[in-house]
This record gives structure tokens, sequence and C-alpha cells, in this order.
């Protein structure tokens, strides 16, 4: 319960995001010009809840008998959350009425799974990231098959249903083994028991099944199925959404729990694994990604690719690896919602032009689109000085620091292959000719939120060194 | 019985359970006289003839008011620990619950708003007339699509 | 006397493992589903069991999120089925494939 006003305070941003969903349900229900104001009145309250978590950013404490915490690099999260969603939230507004799905229930899932991403990221106790977990991905499975009429909707919602549902099984699971041999479900004790039970078999296994039902919401290799054809079935906001809220918000729970063990001096329990996992995600993504046509398949490889990347700043388990995963993050949240945002905006009715094809001498009917595309795609190749250069920087350097040399040259590797399937589509926009003729409608509103999500990768890209030294002081 | 454990017990009891049905029916199998006729063998309907098969699709309208039922049944599990134990929690335990029960209300008012409980009577479909069938088809005659 | 607490870990270790095998190789979508209630449900059985042997109420209350949520789960789920069955008359996930797998 809240105790006084400081910890109503700290609790705001969860409070406004929680209130904007009962406010938006009731305009659901009785306003009558609900589909004009819907959305805006999303976007308000994401924007509310992150510039005051940006504010209150130095208050770093715990609320409701230790289950959430607040502060610190969690209101970093609540800002990627709320920020990301938002420019979603903007991007839809047009491009809903183009898919065939303007519903106003969009806006309110997007709020609720915006909740869940939020309990993920400040959560003290496995039950709140389970809650947050199950929130967050139901809130999906439903985004996913928005359009009901559409069967390759129906068809994406039915295979991340499926697939997220099996391996919330292996979560519970390995929560339950957890449980079983440390008598409690906070992560506080569990980091204290961690050395002790370090050899318990069940511990151990409870930990891997734990993290493999993360490993499916972060993409990463084994466990990334669902991720090119969920991102084709579904519309293409909802799949930016999915590519960078809910990634954020599983690598968010992992570095709650297995920073919580770093304090523990468990930081290289699990190194082998991850090293091997960050490899195949990597190279699986970057190489599959070159054989694409579709551009949203393309982009799903290209994110399991991204996933790789990530996992090396686990790998490495030392403080400068989780500031380069929470930095990369940032930045490939915009990046990726800017990359998706074009693909709305150039994507026409009944699912056209999504073919790379369709890019081909598009710099010279729509510069301004070019433009915005390419520089989305340098900063996704991770070429300086966009903010995905310094992301990949802050992981490798991390990475040899601890001693796994290797891996970041593994990294710097896959990072050269995907530069080629990132730079095809930019040299297609400029030096081919165009093969079809098509018209992109005037979409102020998308195009408001490429440019406020390019502009946050060219800051990003511009001063990583104050935002890089921001997060870890929070350490 | 010194050996047996709890667990034997209710091992024994499986046991016994399982052979009281299979020793009552297969001696009833063997003692009964067996005369069929097909008036027994029919699908006991309260009486009446049997009519097409049992294995009918239900309307879907079945599903969603199971679908309702079932977030909301479930969701009383969350209420008996609150109920248990509200008392020693004082007025805050109290507002907790009614704050949870509101969010409940609200999502049944949301329901009710978007016409999801509402039990909409089968339009009734004019018999077809004969004169738009082919009828130089006559086992097209029977109109196939029956829309209920 | 009391039922040794790896009695009830192997009856959920073994329902967990029935309920992964279920899924991977059974077609029908609702008959995964149930194969997925089913490893939830393993997991509820390890809480309980645990809760009881330490005699502390944390996994008890974990089980009654977990079946809260389950319910959730399950709603969406039969919802994003009859959709996908009324636009495609089918619930054989093979025959889903309009995407590639």
């Amino acid at each position: 319960m809240i105790n006084n006003a400081q910890e109503f305070y700290n609790a705001l941003p969860i409070l406004i995001i929680g209130t904007g969903i009962l406010i938006s349900l009731l305009i659901e229900i009785y306003a009558e010009k609900r589909k004009i104001f819907q959305p805006w009145i999303s976007i308000i309250i994401f924007i509310a809840a992150g510039s005051y978590a940006l504010l209150s950013i130095e208050q770093k404490s715990t609320l409701f008998m230790n289950m959430l915490a607040t502060g610190g690099n969690v209101n970093v999260f609540y800002f990627i959350f709320t920020f990301g969603a938002a420019v979603v939230t903007l991007l839809s507004i047009n491009y809903l009425k183009k898919y065939g799905a303007n519903y106003g229930e969009f806006y309110i899932l997007v709020q609720l799974s915006v909740l869940g991403m939020m309990l993920m990221a400040g959560a003290k106790d496995l039950i709140v990231i389970f809650l947050g977990l199950e929130l967050m991905s139901v809130s999906f499975y439903a985004l996913a098959g928005i359009n009901r009429k559409r069967l390759k909707s129906n068809e994406a919602s039915l295979k991340y249903f499926l697939l997220g549902a099996f391996t919330t099984g292996f979560t519970v699971y390995g929560i339950a083994l957890i449980y079983g041999t440390v008598g409690s479900t906070s992560i506080d004790l569990i980091a204290e028991k961690f050395i002790e039970l370090s050899n318990n078999f069940l511990f151990i296994t409870g930990l891997l099944l734990f993290f493999i039902g993360f490993s499916f919401k972060i993409a990463a290799f084994p466990f990334h199925m669902w991720v090119p054809d969920v991102y084709q079935g579904s519309s293409t906001t909802v799949a930016g959404l999915f590519s960078t809220g809910g990634k954020a918000a599983a690598f968010s729970a992992i570095l709650i729990t297995l920073g919580a063990l770093f304090t523990a001096g468990g930081a290289h329990t699990f190194t082998p694994y991850l090293a091997v996992l960050a490899v195949l995600s990597m190279l699986y993504g970057s190489i599959v990604a070159i054989a694409q046509s579709d551009i949203k398949r393309m982009l799903a490889y290209s994110s399991i690719a991204h996933a790789g990347y990530l996992i090396i700043g686990l790998a490495a388990g030392n403080y400068q690896g989780i500031a380069g995963i929470i930095f990369y993050l940032a930045a490939y949240t915009f990046m990726n919602l800017g990359a998706f945002g074009i693909v709305s905006l150039i994507e026409g009715e009944e699912e056209a032009n999504l073919d790379i094809k369709s890019y081909a001498g598009l710099a010279a009917k729509y510069p301004m689109l070019a433009a915005l595309l390419s520089i989305c795609m340098f900063a996704l190749a991770g070429l300086p000085p966009l903010a995905g250069f310094f992301g990949k920087y802050y992981i490798f350097i991390a990475a040899i620091k601890a001693d796994l040399t290797w891996l970041a040259i593994v990294g710097v590797f896959s990072s050269a292959i995907s530069v080629y399937f990132y730079l095809r589509i930019v040299v297609l926009m400029y030096f081919k000719e165009s093969e079809k003729d098509f018209v992109v409608a005037h979409n102020s509103t998308g195009l408001l939120a490429v440019i406020i999500s390019v502009l946050l990768v060219i800051v990003f890209g511009v001063a990583p060194g104050t935002i890089i030294n921001l997060i870890s002081s929070f350490l | 019985m010194p050996m047996l454990t709890e667990f034997g017990k209710i091992f024994i009891f499986l046991l016994t359970a399982i052979l009281f049905v299979v020793v009552a029916v297969v001696a009833a199998k063997l003692i009964r006289p067996s005369r069929p006729t097909r008036e027994k063998l029919l699908t006991y309907e309260c009486g009446e003839n049997t009519e097409g098969t049992p294995w009918v699709k239900f309307n879907i309208r079945f599903y969603v008011v199971a679908l309702i039922f079932l977030i909301f049944d479930v969701e009383v599990v969350l209420l008996i620990p609150w109920a248990m134990v509200y008392q020693s929690f004082g007025f805050s335990g109290y507002i907790v619950g009614v704050i949870f029960l509101l969010l409940l209300g609200l999502g049944m008012a949301y329901e009710w708003r978007k016409g999801d409980l509402e039990w909409e009577r089968p339009k009734i479909v004019p018999p077809v007339l004969a004169e738009k069938m082919n009828l130089e088809k006559p086992d097209q005659l029977t109109p196939k699509e029956i829309s209920i | 006397m009391q039922i040794p607490i790896e009695y009830y870990l192997i009856l959920s270790a073994f329902m967990f493992i029935m309920g992964i095998v279920g899924v991977l190789t059974r077609r029908n979508a609702i008959i995964v589903f149930m194969s997925i209630e089913l490893m939830l449900n393993s997991a509820n059985l390890t809480f309980v069991a645990f809760a009881s042997y330490m005699g502390n109420t944390i996994g008890q209350l974990f089980v009654f999120f977990v079946m809260a949520v389950a319910a959730a789960e399950a709603a969406i789920g039969l919802a994003i089925i009859l959709a996908l069955f009324r636009n495609k008359m089918t619930l054989n996930i093979d025959e889903v494939n309009i995407l590639k797998w």
C-alpha cells in the first residue's frame, strides 16, 4: 500500500498509465466522437507518464512492500516504453484506417501492454515480473489479431498466442522451481542465496527454464520462429511495438534478475550459454535477412540479430554491459520504430508495397521519406555517428573488458554482414529506377512520429556520452 | 497392517474402486439377457424419435457467453483470499477490494455497451419459393443454406 | 505420515513433460492449448507442494495469480481460435500456413 506522499509521487508513472486505461475504457464506452480523440488522449497519457518518469529519475525507492522499484534505470525504461508507445500510437492514427481495423480498443490495448512492460521493468519480485509479462503478452496477442477479418492477422495472432503461452509455461515452471529452492520469490532473497544454491540442480534448472521463457520474448535464436510470421501478419505499427517495446521489456526483466545476481557475485555462471545464444542469433538473423524479399520479414530477422548483440552485453556480465544494453535498447527502440513507421507510411491498402522492390526509385518521388528511411537504415546497420553505432560500441567494449574478445569480433563480423541488407534498401531508393507507380497517401501524424523518432536517434548519436554516464551512475 | 503408508491406503482405495466397477459391469453383462431391437438401440431423446445426428455445431453466441463467464468466474479466485482476511486489514483492505470490484464492473459495463451480452433472436428465414429454384434438376430443390 | 515432496515434484515434472509433448505433437489448436494449460497446472502443483512443504504461503498466492492469468489467456486464446475458425473453418494448425512457418 501507499504509505506517504513521496511513495505516491514515485509510483505516479504507473498510476498515470493505470488511470489512463480506465479513462480510455470509459471514453470507449460512452463518448460519441471517440474515434477522433481516443488516440490523442492515449498519447497525452504516455507523454505525461514518460516525462514524469524522466523528471523523477533521481528518486530511487521501493514501493508496495518491496514489490516494485522506481527511479534510476527503471525510469529510463519507463521513458523508452512510454515514448515508444506514443510514437506507435501517433503512427497508427491514420494507418489503422488504411489497414481496415480502426477500433478504439487498439489504443487501450497498447496502453495495457505498456503497463505490463512498466511492471516488468520495475519488478522486485517474480510475481510482479510474471504479472507484467502476462499483461504485456495477452495485450500483444490481441493486438496481433486486431483485424479479425483478415486471415493473415488471425494466423499471426494464433501463432504468437500458441508459442507465447507455451513459453509462459516454461517461465512459470521455472519460477516454481526457483521458489521451491529459495523459499521466496523476492529477487533480493534469490540473489542472496545464489552462491549457496549454485550447485543445486533444481535451482539451476529453474533459472534456465525462466530464461528460456524470456529468450522467446526477446526473439533469440532457438526461440525465434514466431518473429517473421508475426511481424508479417500483424499490422506494421503493431509489429514495430512488438520488436521494440516487447523486446525492451523482456530485457529489462532479465537485467533485473541478472543484475541482482551480479551483485551476488554470480556474474559468469551463464556466460557460456549466453555467448552461444548471442552468436547463433546474430549470425542466423543477419544471414537469413539477406534472403528476404518482404521488408517486414527482413526487419524481423534484423530484430533477431539485434537480440544477439544485446545478449553479448548480458554474457559480458559486467556493469558496462548492462549500461550498454540499456543505451542500445533506447537507441534501437527509436531507430526501429522509425523504420517500421516509414514502412507503414509507404504500405498501401490491402498490404500492398511491402515488397523490397517497391522501394526502388523512392528518392526521386519522395525525397523526404527516402532520407528518413536512410537515416534509420544507417543507424540499424551501426554506422557512425548515429545511435546504433554507439550502442554496439559500448556493448562490444564491455565484452572485451570481460575477456570475451572473440564474441565482440563475431559481433563486428555480423554487423558487417548486416550492412549489406540495410544498405541494399538505400541503394534501391537512390540508384534504381522505379518499377511500379504508386502514390503514398499524405499522412501528417505518421510523418511527425517518424521525424520524432529520427530526431531521437540523432540526439542519442550526438550525445551518447552524457546518456551512458547517466545510466551508469544508477548502476 | 504396519507396512501400509498413507499412499498405500489411497492405492488400495483406488484399486477397490476400479475393481468394484469392473466386477459390477462384467457380472451384469454375463447375467442379463441380450435381445436388442432397433427401438432399443435408438438414442434416448425424451421419448421422441431421434432426428439427425447429435454432433451439431453449437451457435457461436454460446462461445461468447462462455468466454465472458470464464473470465468473471475465475476472477473470483482473487476475491477469496481477500474475503478471508479483509477484516484484519481494516479500511484500506476494504478499499482495495472495492477497487478490484469496480475494475470488474467497468469490464462488465464495457461488454454491456459493446453488445456482447445481447442475446439476438435468430432471424426467421422465410420459405424459399419454388419458382426461384431450378425446376429441371429436382434433386437441387431442397435449399441447401439455412442461416441460423 | 506425510507424502514426501519428491512424489509431487516427479508427478508435476511428468505433467509438464506431457504438456510439452502434447504441444509438439498434436495438430489441433484446441488440444495444443489444453496441453499448455497442463503445463501451467503442473507449475501450480509444484507451487502448492513447495508451499505446504516449507510452510509459507507465497506459493499458494502465486497459484491464485497463475490461475487468474491462465483464465485470461484461455479467454483470449479461444477468441483467437474462434476468429480463425470463422475465416478458415479449420482448427488444424498445419493448415494455417499462408505465412511461412
